[in-house]
């Protein structure tokens, strides 16, 4: 297999596992909390694309029975997935709650800041 | 189908449910009272399936009826049996404490909602312990991250947010990188039983996902455990939370990553495949012993004690994740008892420093001085737990430090040894420097003031324990030994 076909042949995964490096970046070099929790999302959205992407079956169709269809796309990631959306969203808004605690203790969502005042 | 054959779906759901009806409860008082009956509730449950799993062999429990491998199935063998009373046993022991525990130590608005937010902590744990379901792992690994995400941030110090905050961020990764690995691994085998997933991958190991569901695991499951140098959540987690959260946290949350590791090594991709083919032992060895030795150092130099006790825990998981790596009997000994031996000790230390703060404020250097005079009996847990985790003979400290040293003779690794006993002379150290301060400093004027003895019993018991499995150790090392020879990984 040469050096195109494996690229372009997983072109979906290169994709998740651009994002999830973009996300993970986001994540260790932002200061800001909200862009942390923003870049956390991309992080864990990856994920989410990654799993449909290894549903996909070549000419299958959604997963729901219709008397013209042969083939689907399997459902068990689409409903794991489900699972980890939801999760994502519990962790965003503690996050974004944590976030208003820190704010009104601290008067800033910065690191920098927040280090500041800790110091003293 | 009597009760008894519902233990193990019992076992996460009485506190699942028990949750949302201690928040219904409203009433502070009734809340707390709930709560411990749930945690002993649940305690008794561990100990009945930790019972069965020895007299008649693993238990194989099928949610709804359906076929093990489509449905979420629960597995009980000694190992998760052995974690399961564990971590129940501490939420038993800790739990009662609470209820004076949470005024000092939690903010005010927060504290209504505590008991549910522990009780959800211990649903998750207990679920991950309990699962044989890979994808099931995740989830409930989900709940008791983001329960603990939330007990960390309702400590009284502003920090203790910002500490809440990283330690949901790093926990985040971490699971994102173990559902990352599980995708792989489903990927390739089409399961997400683990006993069928285990029959599957030898077929499809020597492909590139399999290995990188390997290496996403092993890195979201050290995060989880807190192993070097995936640590960096925890030293402020544990300092600024509430010190009953750190007390359980600490004898519990780095050690369901450990089992967590354990149970993806041996019971999904196989020890033959972890260990002879991707060497995982490699990466595990050289970074628990490393961790060992940092975290040493660093709790020498520590002013507040939490901190302290947090970078021992570093030091601990370390030699657990360096037992796991050498791949072998008594490695996997090792691992399991300290897993069990060291949640009991931090268990204790952390609960002497809710005893202290409950009195004096905080934790430092400062107020430990002339405590021993002041605080004897507390003073006197610290002792012990403190002789454990050096690993003095007669207390459970010694005997795990002698498996591990065993185990690293055995792989042929002596100056590992070394390295361990020389971590153990570091243990010394920082013990020392806090039991010289409490006896030997002329104390600050003031009467005998003891800690309450709601909040003073947990940690006797605790240390009673230390000493009582360190002389008789049948039922750690035995159950560690059968957990050992089920789990099948070692020669």
């Amino acid at each position: 297999m040469n050096v195109i076909d494996f690229v372009m042949g997983h072109a979906l995964q290169w994709g998740s596992v651009a994002l999830l490096m973009i996300g993970l970046y986001i994540v260790m070099t932002r200061g800001n909390l909200i862009k942390k929790v923003a870049g956390l999302n991309v992080f864990q959205g990856a994920v989410f694309l990654f799993y449909i992407s290894i549903a996909h079956v070549r000419d299958g169709t959604a997963p729901i029975v219709h008397e013209d269809a042969v083939l689907y796309a399997n459902p068990l990631p689409h409903v794991l997935i489900l699972t980890a959306i939801v999760v994502a969203v519990a962790t965003t808004s503690l996050a974004l709650a944590l976030i208003v605690r820190i704010r009104e203790s601290y008067g800033s969502i910065e690191e920098d800041e927040m280090a500041k005042v800790d110091m003293g | 189908m009597g009760l008894l054959q519902q233990l193990p779906a019992l076992q996460v759901a009485v506190p699942l449910i028990g949750a949302p009806l201690c928040a219904l409860v409203g009433r502070p008082r009734l809340a707390w009272m709930f709560a411990v009956a749930v945690a002993w509730i649940t305690f008794a449950i561990s100990i009945a399936l930790l019972e069965h799993v020895l007299d008649a062999g693993p238990i194989h429990y099928t949610m709804g009826g359906w076929p093990e491998i489509l449905g979420i199935a629960y597995v009980i063998d000694p190992l998760n049996a052995l974690v399961l009373v564990l971590v129940s046993g501490m939420a038993a022991i800790i739990m009662p404490a609470t209820r004076i525990g949470i005024d000092v130590e939690v903010v005010h608005r927060a504290r209504h909602l505590f008991h549910t937010v522990a009780l959800l902590a211990l649903a998750g744990m207990l679920g991950i312990a309990i699962t044989g379901d890979i994808f099931n792992l995740y989830v409930f690994l989900e709940i008791s991250s983001l329960a603990s995400y939330a007990l960390v941030a309702m400590g009284i110090d502003r920090r203790a947010t910002r500490a809440a905050f990283h330690y949901l961020v790093q926990g985040t990764i971490g699971a994102t990188f173990i559902l990352v690995g599980i995708g792989l691994a489903y990927m390739m085998t089409g399961t997400l039983n683990m006993a069928d997933m285990a029959a599957r991958l030898p077929g499809v190991s020597h492909t590139a996902p399999i290995q990188a569901a390997l290496a996403f695991i092993l890195i979201g499951t050290a995060i989880k455990a807190a192993i070097f140098p995936a640590h960096s959540w925890m030293p402020n987690a544990y300092t600024y939370a509430p010190s009953l959260v750190s007390a359980f946290f600490g004898a519990t949350a780095t050690k369901i990553g450990a089992y967590m590791l354990l149970r993806f090594v041996y019971s999904v991709f196989g020890a033959d495949y972890a260990f002879d083919e991707m060497k995982i032992g490699w990466v595990l060895i050289p970074l628990g012993l490393a961790g060992a030795v940092a975290g040493s150092v660093v709790a020498v130099w520590q002013h507040d004690l939490r901190r302290m006790l947090a970078y021992s825990s570093v030091a601990q998981v370390g030699y657990i994740a360096a037992a796991i790596g050498f791949a072998n009997r008594d490695g996997l000994i090792a691992a399991i008892v300290h897993v069990f031996n060291h949640g009991l000790m931090k268990g204790a230390l952390f609960l002497v420093m809710a005893c202290v703060i409950h009195r004096l404020g905080k934790a430092d250097m400062e107020s430990f001085r002339g405590l021993g005079r002041r605080m004897p009996l507390t003073m006197g847990c610290f002792v012990v737990a403190g002789l454990s985790m050096i690993g003095v003979p007669a207390t459970v400290g010694f005997v795990s430090k002698w498996y591990l040293v065993s185990s690293a003779l055995d792989a042929g690794l002596w100056p590992l040894a070394l390295v361990i006993v020389a971590t153990s002379l570091i243990a010394i150290i920082y013990i020392w420097r806090v039991v010289d301060v409490a006896y030997f400093t002329k104390p600050p004027p003031g009467a005998r003031d003891e800690a309450p003895a709601m909040l003073l019993m947990p940690a006797v018991v605790l240390c009673a324990l230390c000493i009582v499995l360190g002389v008789s150790t049948d039922l750690t090392v035995g159950v560690a030994n059968t957990a050992a020879r089920l789990l099948g990984g070692a020669p």
